[in-house]
């Protein structure tokens, strides 16, 4: 096996059980052996989390486990970034995200997050209970295509309306498609409050700002859309997505 | 220091030296599609299993939430929920929004001293929620968190409570009347979450005296054995001196660990309530065997 290979199959194994140091320091030596950055992603970090997303899906692995392998792979990332954008791999779209006022749930909303990062959007992450101000301050700074609200509690839901009614109050809401998601949340609600869609998981939520992306004119096909790498992350997180909901929940 | 909630016939006392109170969370419709369903519908059916079914497991007071993803009608099933609970079983309600007029219509019916679920460290909460509170002599949960967020800082989350005492007091609710919410959040995130959980129960304990409940079924989100890490949580959190909580009676090992905790903490004489529950649940086994 050469060294390359080594490294390969040393990311795979690190990443599988949240080993953020390991990960990191063999991507350095990958790249200071000149791999190809969408090598290490899509041939070790990526399958890495499928298989995470694998063992998640027939009840082997837990939340905890999921949230390392994860750190683990945005601190890969982390190096590979600039090295992906040298390569021409333009952000296709900025998008702000944010939970709303009154909401400090967040572990849906980090999914999203990476999920978009990983298929090439630029993402600026405002964090929990942001209030309505603060909102349009981020639209008006950061100017991004597209805005993601999430709300974790009916009782936080109406905070889409309050933002929305913001963006309008500040002349922006033309600016930015405005997407939301969050568990208590359903499309037709969405609907209710003037939103541009509705994602009920972050792999629907990559599809939903490719399509705003389309709408509004802009090209997203930079993004790996029908690349192995991206279907593969798309399937992990969807699998660990339906896990914590299955988990986070006792139905009848 | 004693809070005393009640209903038409029974009187609950959340104390330190007296059993731990077990809030029933079961009447809720986060995550419970039919329920969910059955609520937009004014259905009451499974409201009213669930009353039931929580009371005979030995709930000593139930939660009653009436969140659904559509916007407006919160109050009127929060109301419709209450009176339906209230006439199958007979403990005391805690009445369960962040909407301000869901708990007045739901105030407005009770029967008894409620406790209303939750206040926040946030002017607008405060303002609108503690004057509710006053006008119907409830009791109110206030949740240790402001409008900056949750804090990691357990003296932090003291001094939060400690306004949220000191406005319900401008607002002429007595500290008896305040139960604070340390805040639980899961382990799953980050594993120094019970810690700084059980840390802040001991500094609100020490420092404010005042009683402390706090939704015990957060800290597993995610995890195997759930109810056995909410059952350890909560014995840790009793010794710390939490002296009630939201969670769910029907799991038999949480159910089992608070009276093995009550007996441990000198709140349960000669075992008599942990003995008299086991016999029921056997009987209960043997019938329906």
């Amino acid at each position: 096996m050469s060294r390359e290979e080594e490294i390969k199959k040393g990311l795979f194994d690190h990443t599988l059980v949240g080993e953020a140091d390991e990960v990191v320091e063999l991507t350095q030596e990958g790249i200071d052996l000149g791999m190809d950055p969408l090598d290490i992603l899509f041939g070790a970090l990526i399958p890495s989390l499928q298989e995470v997303g694998r063992l998640f899906e027939i009840g082997e692995y837990f939340v905890p486990e999921m949230l390392v392998a994860a750190r683990a792979m945005q601190g890969a990332m982390a190096l590979l970034r600039p090295l992906l954008v040298d390569k021409g791999a333009e952000p296709i779209g900025k998008v702000v995200m944010l939970t709303v006022k009154g909401d400090v749930h967040d572990i849906g909303k980090n999914l999203c997050n990476i999920m978009l990062e990983g298929e090439g959007f630029e993402i600026v992450d405002l964090g929990v209970n942001v209030k309505p101000e603060e909102v349009v301050a981020a639209v008006q700074e950061h100017q991004p295509q597209l805005l993601g609200f999430s709300a974790f509690l009916t009782t936080t839901m109406p905070f889409f309306k309050s933002n929305l009614a913001a963006l309008s109050e500040a002349g922006l809401r033309d600016s930015v498609k405005v997407m939301v998601g969050g568990a208590p949340v359903t499309p037709e609600y969405a609907d209710s409050v003037g939103a541009d869609g509705f994602a009920p998981d972050a792999s629907a939520a990559v599809r939903l700002a490719k399509k705003l992306m389309v709408d509004m004119g802009y090209d997203v096909s930079m993004g790996g859309d029908d690349s192995e790498g991206a279907s593969a992350l798309t399937t992990a997180v969807q699998a660990v997505e339906e896990l914590m909901v299955k988990s986070g929940k006792h139905d009848e | 220091m004693n809070t005393v909630i009640s209903s038409a016939k029974q009187t609950v006392v959340i104390g330190p030296e007296h059993p731990f109170v077990i809030i029933g969370e079961r009447i809720n419709p986060t995550g419970r599609k039919i329920l969910t369903k059955q609520m937009i519908d004014r259905n009451m059916s499974m409201v009213c299993r669930d009353a039931r079914r929580q009371v005979d497991a030995h709930a000593h007071v139930l939660d009653v939430n009436a969140g659904v993803p559509v916007d407006g009608v919160e109050p009127e099933i929060l109301r419709q929920a209450i009176q339906a609970v209230q006439e199958t079983v007979e403990v005391p309600i805690s009445i369960d929004s962040s909407v301000v007029a869901a708990l007045e219509e739901g105030l407005s019916v009770y029967e008894g001293k409620a406790l209303v679920n939750s206040v926040t460290y946030e002017d607008e909460r405060l303002e609108t929620v503690l004057p509710l509170v006053k006008k119907y002599g409830a009791a109110v949960v206030g949740v240790a968190n402001d409008d900056t967020g949750i804090s990691n800082d357990p003296h932090e989350r003291l001094r939060i409570a400690t306004r949220i005492v000191e406005r319900a007091a401008d607002h002429g609710i007595p500290a008896e009347d305040v139960v604070i919410d340390p805040l639980a959040l899961t382990v799953s995130a980050d594993d120094n979450a019970a810690l700084i959980t059980l840390e802040t129960i001991r500094l609100i304990r020490e420092n404010l005296g005042v009683n402390m409940t706090c939704g015990a079924s957060n800290i597993s989100f995610g995890l195997p054995w759930r109810s056995t890490v909410n059952a350890a949580f909560l014995s840790m959190a009793i010794a710390a001196g939490l002296t009630s909580a939201i969670t769910n009676p029907l799991e038999a090992e949480i159910r089992h660990t608070i009276y093995a905790a009550d007996l441990l903490m000198g709140h349960d004489a000669y075992a008599g309530n942990l003995i008299q529950a086991f016999r029921s649940e056997r009987k209960r086994q043997q019938t329906s065997n």
